[in-house]
């Protein structure tokens, strides 16, 4: 990545990274609805695209179910198709090719076969997009086998995720916070973004782990992913200055398969953990989080895995309802401060 | 290109093969399910034998064993992974309705395969090779709303997809009255499809209209919808059969074996069905000595 004087937006990143993408590998093929230019996109991420290679990037009927398996179909025959879903919750008409094809052909087949296919698409609320196109539906892929999902935060080197999305030979389910797009990215620079300490797992979907103190002082860890880093980052900032309380902070990119290696380096130090959400509480992230940590290192927790999320239930539009549904910093410290101990 | 002989021995080979396999359902050496092709030999055999398998692609659903068998020959294969043996084509894991070899493949679901053979056209096209992707829907399938949005699909991108619709008239125990309105050649009419229609059990018949069927797809790259209206004596899966005795036994009059049988010789006649006897009985005993499909073992 070139640095500029304007930090680069998220759309720019995964803009500059498709059209990257698409110089390096002739087998790659864009599909979606309302992809051509001069639209580009409803989020505007394909821009450019369509005029550059005309003959790789297909504009679709509205039809994710078929696109899904469409584009199972070409991964099966040796092409690369990155699928654009136009607002992640229409994931769900797609989900009997996810559960019953894609994620199935490679292991079903005895190995014959590979899927290599991108599912791109935006997740999340705080646009008063209402119930139907505010969701972070991720945990609906979590209890499928043999895909990937990944998310990419602003502090992640977003073009080099969707890099690796496009290179990996399993089916990725790449999730581009709706936030995220209009952001400036903020990469570690010196190892540190603003004040706080970063590092950076060497996975080809790293996790960024955060630490206001050097990592040594911290008494709580604080799970995390995708559009809720900036505001897990608040409330941990607001813990330091206001309660003097010190938080690692970790930033999942690899959601599935779940890996959680940082977190449990980090639960080791702190004993104690709180996971945090955009989508329903139940059956979510932190729940398999929470009890994969619990097992592993239930002698180092002092207390048990605390999860932030939405309250299970709809996400309405107007401003002050989807505030009252979606977690907050407050929600962050008061979990913070749930867990007792040296962190209360 | 086969002749009536060779489409002879096709036919009734599946025959035995899946009277088999019922058998040994019976004997308890098969677990899980299977839905057999008994009745609709014709279809599979007059229409892959112009398909080439070192090109063409095939995706078959759950009642897949027919097409497996004309369009591959690997009846070995087959039954011992219908019969969860490690030499199975897909080790075990798939079964009866999960198949993949070289440019075969099948599902369970229906409907989910009918985009993914969409995408497998769309990928051939691409790459130039010319290759016709075949799908076999039946009449129950067309209960499933995604097979209309790749039929949309297919003919607005004009790729080379052969949709096959076996209409055997039963979706599972329901006739086709109780789960079907309108007319089935016009639903891939309305999608600005060319259609063919064909209400036969003569496989030479199936044979010179897929041929030209298939001929068309190669040549245009564009889609085309064949209904083939068929009938299997077999019950869905194994004993779940509640039709009309009678209405079965009209229908034995034009069992495609007959109708082939006829017109051979009866000493050539009898001379294939006792080779494919032999070879029949070759396969079983050999799937019955292969080993057990075990994990973490491979065959």
């Amino acid at each position: 990545m070139t640095t500029t004087a304007q930090p680069q937006r998220g759309v720019q990143a995964l803009n500059e990274a498709l059209h990257a993408i698409f110089a390096a590998r002739d087998d790659v093929v864009l599909l979606g609805e309302d992809v051509l230019d001069p639209y580009g996109g409803a989020f505007k991420v394909t821009a450019g695209l369509s005029d550059a290679y005309p003959d790789r990037v297909l504009t679709t009927p509205i039809s994710e179910a078929s696109l899904f398996g469409v584009a199972a179909g070409m991964a099966l025959r040796g092409q690369r198709p990155i699928v654009e879903i136009m607002f992640g919750d229409f994931v769900a008409l797609g989900l009997d090719q996810v559960v019953n094809g894609i994620s199935k052909f490679r292991e079903m087949y005895d190995d014959q076969v590979t899927v290599p296919l991108v599912v791109r698409t935006p997740m999340g609320a705080r646009r008063g997009y209402g119930p139907t196109h505010s969701q972070s539906l991720e945990k609906l892929l979590l209890g499928v086998p043999n895909i990937c999902v990944v998310a990419c935060s602003e502090c992640h080197d977003v073009g080099a995720l969707l890099t690796a999305a496009v290179d990996d030979e399993r089916p990725v389910f790449f999730v581009e916070n709706k936030l995220l797009y209009g952001r400036p990215l903020r990469r570690p620079e010196d190892g540190h973004v603003g004040e706080l300490a970063v590092r950076e797992s060497g996975a080809p979907y790293p996790a960024l782990s955060f630490s206001g103190t050097g990592f040594a002082e911290d008494t709580a860890t604080i799970v995390t992913y995708g559009g809720m880093l900036p505001l897990v980052l608040d409330a941990a900032t607001e813990l330091i200055l206001e309660h003097e309380i010190f938080c690692e902070v970790i930033a999942l990119s690899q959601l599935v398969p779940m890996e959680l290696e940082a977190v449990l380096e980090s639960v080791a130090r702190t004993g104690a953990l709180v996971t945090a959400e955009e989508g329903t509480l139940t059956g979510g992230l932190g729940a398999e989080i929470a009890a994969r940590v619990q097992a592993a290192a239930w002698g180092e927790l002092r207390a048990p895995v605390q999860r932030v999320a939405a309250r299970d239930g709809i996400i309405p539009s107007a401003r002050a309802l989807e505030d009252e549904m979606l977690p907050s910093v407050q929600d962050v410290v008061d979990a913070v401060h749930a867990l007792g101990g040296d962190s209360a | 290109m086969g002749d009536l002989a060779s489409f002879y021995e096709r036919m009734f080979f599946i025959r035995r093969f899946e009277e088999t396999l019922l058998d040994l359902f019976s004997l308890g050496k098969l677990v899980g399910t299977t839905h057999t092709y008994i009745g609709q030999e014709a279809n599979a055999v007059g229409l892959i034998d112009h398909l080439e398998p070192e090109r063409d692609v095939i995706f078959s659903n759950h009642r897949c064993h027919g097409h497996y068998l004309a369009f591959t020959d690997d009846a070995f294969g087959l039954l011992c992974e219908v019969m969860g043996k490690a030499p199975g084509v897909c080790g075990g894991k798939g079964g009866s309705q999960h198949l993949c070899k070289g440019n075969f493949y099948s599902n369970g679901v229906l409907g989910s395969i009918v985009p993914v053979a969409t995408g497998i056209a769309l990928a051939e096209k691409r790459k130039r090779t010319g290759a016709v992707s075949t799908v076999f829907l039946g009449d129950g399938t067309l209960g499933e709303g995604v097979t209309y949005e790749s039929l949309n699909i297919a003919s607005l991108w004009q790729l080379p997809v052969l949709f096959v619709v076996e209409n055997n008239h039963y979706a599972q125990s329901t006739p086709v009255e109780l789960e079907l309105a309108g007319s089935i050649a016009a639903r891939g009419a309305a999608f600005g499809i060319e259609t063919e229609e064909l209400d036969t059990t003569d496989v030479e018949e199936i044979h010179e209209s897929a041929g030209r069927a298939i001929a068309r797809v190669r040549e245009t790259g564009a889609p085309l919808f064949l209904v083939l209206n068929t009938y299997r004596f077999s019950p869905h899966s194994k004993s779940d059969d509640q039709r009309d005795p009678a209405e079965i036994e009209e229908r034995r009059a034009v069992d495609p074996l007959l109708v082939a049988g006829a017109r051979l010789d009866e000493h050539e006649r009898r001379a294939i069905e006792a080779r494919s006897e032999q070879r029949l009985a070759e396969t079983v005993e050999a799937a019955d000595e292969a080993p057990a499909a075990t994990p973490g073992v491979a065959a």
